[in-house]
């Protein structure tokens, strides 16, 4: 697997631990909690059908996907009948061989991009850099990340991992050909330095990728939600627009594409609706007088087909708004790099396995406390926990985890299987804890706990277990 | 891999994971019953209500996401309305507008000293001019869409975009707007582009600051007529 997905090196332990240390990233991470959180929050609470729409969105989606051979076709033939064509790709490598191709045919020399994780999954930006395109990214998140030579840390806020300092200091240190006295001190400038440049670049791009967030059978349109408007740009100046999507991006009409929308600058940013909301189908009409002369549609496969049948099918939905990540107490806690796929937090932990395989990401669905935030949260309503909990007994099945976790994984099996046995081990237990614990009633060491007690020390128990309590109580109060 | 056999392996791989076969009648009489009757789902409440309470939500709306809205009676007052915009935000009497018929309407020589200029933006185009077909009020929506009368570069390369529109045309939802596309366009069928604007260009990517006219105008004017 190339490009965004999880590679075999990847160590998200030592990741991990990079990133909790890391204090510049602490301090941005903090605006995860302050912004997205509370916004989200707001926004759900003056529109009161919010939760109505949530189950009417999830059955849109159970709908499509599951006749979506038939919605895919239906798709094809509009955009076909629009003047665009579709391009199907099984795997990453088909798509971006499409993408090259595409470019080659009009000797494209610069590329501009909207937002696309879709790119970002399939390695598109190298591979048409290999070629000798020059690829430039225009969302200025996404402007920055490439400047740095980095991948997005979230899917919506690429740079919510960077502080405005380090900004500054990319920008003095890549665009040498301005004045090194100018003001960058706020994030204002720093955004009219990068119109600036970019605007160069939209008007000489050959080329316009972007993503899409939904496509629409109906009318055979492709949306992009953007504020910046740097999308409509990409689609609307170069003279061919290439939308490279993932199939299950389909729904059947504009009133299915409405109520979703209504879900998801809501979840994300915790904007009523973005600034731009655009639907675009086809190239240029006769009479136009102005966008792109070829329009074409990449549908990507890379396993999404593969989960339409297996216990993984729920994410299909996921319609990419990362509440999931910015309420997740993981993600807060490390970001977005450490998880070494460009699909990061409870969203990522589901679905870099299946692109990536569990052998090379088997850490990702156990980065989390299964506390159910983020289910609580998606719009979609996914089950996140019970997947990444679905991952771990497809990694246990599979044999991966390391041999004393697997033993101790039986050992608790075997006891817990027997009530009593169990109940038994359990009394035992707590007394050796109040019996260590001493007079002090807190315990600072245990053994086989090193490293969890290294940061944290634990109350004593009561010295009775939970079911020994609990039959007390009954008997007390039987009359 | 061929664009026949890429096409094959897809929806090859897609109906064995179903489980169904090509021809199902059933499922694909759902399926085209469901694009033809396209059916809506709940309306927000705030987007049931009637005219004069969706032109003040459409205000409302916008207004918060960062746009001037001005309503005006007359025809007039909406080309005073431009020029006095643009001497706010400091730009010069010059403006681009594509063919509509409804913008050609308006007694432009009352403000004779504006120059006028059609046809889609130019790179140093500083301010534009377009009308929107319908507005959403739930949202503070405009539904801009292109062509001749409305090229949609004048949506996004000048600093400053006056958006006109009719307050006839302003509806609730969404949903009302798509079915007065429908009524221009046919069913199944849109413009090239619709443009769906809500405020002027933004961007919160650095430190969740918001900061405006990230790539489009920095400025919005919406005018809301009649």
């Amino acid at each position: 697997m190339s490009g965004g997905m999880a590679n075999a090196k990847h160590d998200f332990r030592s990741a991990a631990a990079e990133a909790l240390a890391d204090r510049s990233l602490q301090k941005a991470l903090h605006n995860v909690k302050r912004g997205f959180v509370s916004k989200r929050e707001a926004a759900k609470a003056k529109l009161p059908e919010f939760d109505t729409l949530r189950e009417e969105a999830r059955a849109i989606k159970d709908h499509t996907l599951s006749h979506l051979d038939l919605y895919l076709e239906a798709y094809e033939r509009k955009v076909t009948e629009c003047g665009g064509q579709v391009h199907y790709a099984p795997g990453a490598a088909d798509a971006r061989a499409v993408v090259l191709r595409l470019c080659e045919e009009v000797n494209a020399k610069l590329v501009t991009k909207g937002k696309s994780m879709v790119s970002e999954e399939i390695g598109l930006n190298e591979h048409l850099k290999a070629a000798k395109i020059e690829v430039v990214e225009t969302d200025l998140g996404e402007y920055i990340v490439q400047l740095r030579g980095e991948r997005p840390s979230h899917i919506i806020a690429p740079v919510i991992h960077l502080n405005r300092e380090s900004i500054e200091l990319e920008f003095r240190r890549k665009h040498e050909r301005l004045k090194r006295d100018r003001r960058l001190d706020q994030a204002q400038y720093l955004v009219a330095e990068a119109r600036a440049l970019l605007r160069e670049k939209f008007l000489a791009a050959d080329v316009g990728i972007t993503g899409a967030n939904l496509l629409i059978a109906e009318t055979g349109s492709s949306v992009i939600v953007t504020n910046e408007g740097n999308g409509d740009l990409t689609e609307t100046l170069p003279r061919m627009h290439i939308v490279i999507a993932s199939i299950e991006k389909i729904v059947p009409t504009l009133e299915d594409a409405s109520t979703i929308l209504r879900l998801l600058a809501r979840s994300a940013t915790g904007q009523e609706i973005t600034t731009y909301t655009t639907f675009a189908t086809g190239p240029r009409r006769d009479t136009d007088p102005d966008g792109p002369t070829q329009y074409h549609v990449v549908l990507l496969d890379n396993g999404r087909s593969e989960m339409l049948s297996n216990e993984f099918a729920d994410m299909l939905r996921c319609i990419r708004c990362g509440a999931c990540l910015n309420h997740c107490p993981v993600y807060g806690a490390i970001g977005g790099h450490a998880y070494g796929s460009i699909y990061p937090g409870p969203m990522g932990a589901v679905l870099t396995p299946q692109l990536a395989g569990i052998d090379r990401a088997r850490d990702l669905p156990l980065a989390s406390s299964l506390c159910g935030r983020c289910e609580e949260v998606c719009p979609m309503d996914i089950p996140l926990p019970d997947m990444m909990r679905a991952w771990r007994e497809r990694d246990f099945a599979r044999g991966n985890p390391p041999r004393a976790e697997r033993r101790l994984l039986k050992l608790w099996a075997y006891a817990a299987k027997r009530p009593r046995l169990y109940h038994a081990l359990a009394g035992l237990f707590a007394r050796y804890l109040v019996r260590r614990a001493g007079a002090r009633g807190r315990l600072s060491r245990l053994p086989l706990m090193q490293a969890w007690m290294s940061l944290r020390d634990l109350p004593a128990p009561e010295g009775k277990t939970f079911h020994q309590l609990h039959s007390r109580m009954k008997a007390k109060d039987r009359p | 891999m061929s664009t026949d056999d890429a096409r094959t392996a897809v929806l090859g791989r897609v109906r064995a994971a179903l489980g169904v076969a090509s021809l199902d009648r059933a499922r694909k009489a759902a399926v085209a019953r469901r694009l033809e009757r396209h059916p809506r789902g709940t309306l927000p409440a705030r987007a049931k209500q009637g005219r004069a309470e969706c032109i003040a939500l459409l205000s409302e709306m916008l207004t918060a996401q960062g746009a001037d809205v001005r309503r005006v009676l007359t025809r007039k007052d909406a080309v005073a309305a431009i020029a006095s915009y643009l001497g706010t935000c400091n730009l010069p009497p010059r403006i681009r507008l594509g063919k509509d018929g409804q913008l050609a309407a308006l007694p432009w020589r009352d403000a004779w000293d504006i120059e006028r200029s059609i046809g889609p933006a130019r790179p140093d185009d500083q301010a534009a001019v377009s009308r929107a077909v319908v507005a959403a009020a739930e949202t503070g929506t405009l539904f801009l869409v292109s062509g001749a009368d409305n090229p949609t570069t004048l949506n996004f390369l000048p600093e400053a975009h006056a958006i006109l529109i009719e307050t006839a045309d302003i509806v609730g939802s969404y949903e009302e707007a798509w079915d007065r596309l429908r009524g221009m366009y046919g069913a199944g069928r849109l413009p090239r582009t619709v443009n769906l604007i809500s405020g002027p260009s933004r961007t919160a990517d650095i430190e969740q600051t918001i900061v405006r006219g990230a790539h489009g105008p920095r400025r919005l004017l919406v005018l809301m007529l009649g």
